[in-house]
């Protein structure tokens, strides 16, 4: 009888003798993909005898979020709470980009760019546009920063805190070059460090640089890969930032040493009540507002989040879905890629059957980007009247009024993790009885 | 948002084309907001800043032809993201002066702190003075004179431009770098990762005087040397994965 080993399964077993033939460490795009703890291991309590429900087709439950207004003249008013993650064009084509600006335009809700700068195809298609500003500032433009509705700093990322990105040079096309001052075909590397501040009072001072260029108007968000979180979340809401973006270690990445993706971060589900309670102690919570990330795939998980604390979630790895990434009817390409549809992820490759992380042209237009946006405003609708099923079952009418109440976890370690009681039990883990 | 306290103190005591800003009766945000003027250039093109003592963010996002003098020491990121205008600080300046700039020329009389030039892509940096460690990082495309020395890991990254450095140079100048040309007069402490000496060509001669003559600096081109990529980390191979 064959016994394969726990220790040496045959993923660990490829994965060693890849390394002794290419010299060199796997790289790919995506998130985490081992099994951690996560929103599918709460579940909510729906409301009976001791509380009481909303009609589902007659009462209302408000899904509308505003991001940043502690400080900014003109923050964010989304209809809901379903924003999407930086991506950059480079990582992404032209015409994904374009389509999740379409997307969210269409829902009422926010897109965000990447390392990279802004594309007039994204501006020109996004109603709110979260400008992201990254350690290697490329493509970083003034104009661009007073063009942008929000400034989003990115400290670090869920895939690879700790860590700068990278676009392998096959992506560095001549307009990705261009756009980043870089020869063509190199492999791109961005720093992991900002180049000018270092630590929180220094970034308390940036913050303020980037309120004065742009005169006050602009919310100023701080994006953290999921870590230290409880630290890092009041370090960066006590230096000024309007809204703080969690990304747990399930948030993709278009190109990450797989070791760091999987080895590096704390899951979402773990890192979420940290930062709310941070904020609860600094008597900043739904003042500085909280946006998660980092496997967020359906309602229901928005409305756990929502019930956690945020304010808002985005979505990264799913909006490529919704827009086409893994469909099975490309199946057959993905296999003379060596993958298979439901796997696919050589993001970094640029070789992407579905047109969507690549710069290949002809790839490329295989997107529609008016049919990319459609599927994406479907599939964030559903996302958004998924939660609003839940919140009334919850008697909530909003998802905002979702609470940690509302919840229990079906694992010991979900328990410890979400702060939220043990089904069937009032025991959290780490809590006195 | 708090409202602003009082309006913009300015002076005109002089002329009619020059207005003067005192930090200490009036704040930086005040300030900047009237140089964001959308017609700054034409209704006052000059501008005096006094007592900025050390006050940081001053003159940022400037998007207009105006020169603005300031009589004193500044903080961080004066001038960060400047375009087009002209910004003269009397006095040393805090870290990342000119960050980010798109173009015009910031002048510092004294010496600048750390990540002078940080990524700017365009323009004119003098720093008559020293400029700490980080001059020029991931530089996009500036010029950047020093008059004195650079710190350590001066034009790391650097992408595109010129730093030209009429002192010494401290360890690891143009780590990992990109594109970017350094002229360095002095001696250099150490050479970074894939940083090496290339041949000083008439090209390079002549690009050189044209730099030294904007930036106001009687350095003999002929005495200095020049720096640039090796190329060979550009695209990653596990033979040098000890440059790393």
């Amino acid at each position: 009888m064959l016994r394969e080993s726990a220790t040496f399964d045959r993923a660990t077993i490829a994965d060693i003798q890849r390394a002794a033939e290419t010299g060199i460490y796997d790289i790919r795009g995506g998130g985490a993909k081992r099994r951690v703890p996560h929103f599918d291991d709460l579940l909510f309590l729906g409301a009976s005898m001791s509380r009481y429900p909303l009609e589902g087709y007659r009462e209302r439950c408000d899904t509308d979020v505003v991001l940043g207004d502690r400080n900014a003249s003109y923050p964010l008013h989304l209809s809901t709470p379903v924003t999407i993650a930086g991506m950059s064009f480079g990582a992404l084509s032209g015409r994904a980009k374009e389509a999740l600006g379409r997307g969210a335009s269409e829902v009422g809700t926010s897109t965000t760019t990447g390392d990279g700068g802004m594309t007039p195809e994204e501006r020109g298609q996004s109603k709110h546009l979260v400008y992201q500003y990254l350690p290697s500032r490329y493509g970083m433009n003034p104009d661009h920063l007073r063009m942008a509705d929000a400034i989003e700093i990115v400290l670090g990322q869920g895939a690879k805190p700790g860590g700068g990105g990278m676009l392998l040079g096959q992506k560095i096309t001549e307009r990705v070059a261009g756009m980043r001052t870089l020869p063509m075909g190199v492999d791109q590397r961005s720093a992991c460090r900002h180049p000018d501040w270092t630590g929180p009072d220094d970034l308390e001072i940036k913050i303020r640089e980037l309120r004065e260029i742009t005169d006050w108007e602009k919310p100023v968000y701080v994006k953290i890969g999921a870590s230290r979180t409880y630290y890092d979340v009041k370090l960066a809401a006590k230096a000024g930032a309007d809204v703080i973006v969690l990304d747990g270690m399930q948030g993709g990445t278009a190109a990450t040493q797989d070791v760091f993706i999987e080895h590096v971060g704390i899951p979402t589900l773990a890192a979420l009540p940290q930062a709310v309670q941070a904020l609860q102690e600094e008597g900043l919570h739904r003042h500085v507002q909280l946006v998660v990330s980092g496997g967020i795939r359906n309602g229901a998980d928005l409305a756990k989040c929502m019930a956690l604390g945020a304010d808002a979630v985005a979505i990264g790895t799913a909006a490529l879905i919704a827009l086409g990434d893994n469909a099975p009817h490309l199946d057959e390409e993905y296999r003379k890629l060596g993958s298979a549809a439901g796997f696919y992820d050589d993001w970094q490759a640029g070789r992407d059957p579905a047109g969507i992380t690549t710069q290949d042209p002809e790839l490329a237009d295989r997107l529609d980007p008016v049919v990319g946006g459609r599927r994406l405003a479907n599939f964030i609708r559903v996302m958004t009247m998924e939660a609003q099923v839940i919140a009334r079952a919850c008697g909530k009418a909003h998802l905002h009024s979702l609470e940690p109440e509302d919840l229990v976890a079906l694992s010991i370690e979900a328990a410890a993790m979400a702060r939220v009681p043990l089904a069937g039990t009032s025991w959290i883990p780490g809590q006195p009885l | 948002m708090a409202a602003l306290s009082t309006p913009l103190d300015v002076h005109e005591p002089n002329s009619t084309t020059e207005a003067v800003v005192d930090l200490s009766v009036s704040d930086v945000r005040q300030l900047n907001a009237a140089l964001h003027a959308p017609d700054v250039a034409e209704k006052v093109p000059s501008w005096r800043v006094t007592h900025p003592d050390g006050r940081h963010s001053i003159a940022v996002g400037l998007d207009a032809e105006v020169s603005v003098e300031i009589d004193g020491h500044v903080g961080y990121y004066c001038a960060g993201m400047n375009k087009s205008a002209t910004v003269t600080v009397h006095g040393n300046a805090g870290v990342g002066v000119a960050e980010n700039m798109m173009s015009g020329t910031v002048r510092v009389r004294g010496n600048a702190s750390q990540s002078a030039g940080a990524t700017a892509h365009g323009g004119l940096l003098v720093v008559e003075g020293s400029a700490a460690a980080r001059c020029g990082i991931s530089m996009k495309g500036v010029d950047i004179v020093v008059g004195g020395d650079v710190g350590h890991m001066s034009a790391f990254m650097g992408q595109a431009g010129r730093l030209v450095v009429c002192g010494d140079a401290g360890d690891a100048l143009g780590d990992s770098l990109y594109e970017a040309r350094i002229y360095v007069q002095g001696s250099v402490k150490s050479l970074g990762a894939d940083c090496i000496e290339k041949e000083m060509r008439a090209e390079h001669l002549a690009e050189l005087a044209e730099l030294l003559a904007a930036a106001g600096m009687s350095a003999d081109p002929a005495g200095f040397r020049r720096y640039g990529s090796a190329r060979q980390l550009y695209n990653f191979h596990v033979d040098n994965a000890s440059a790393y």
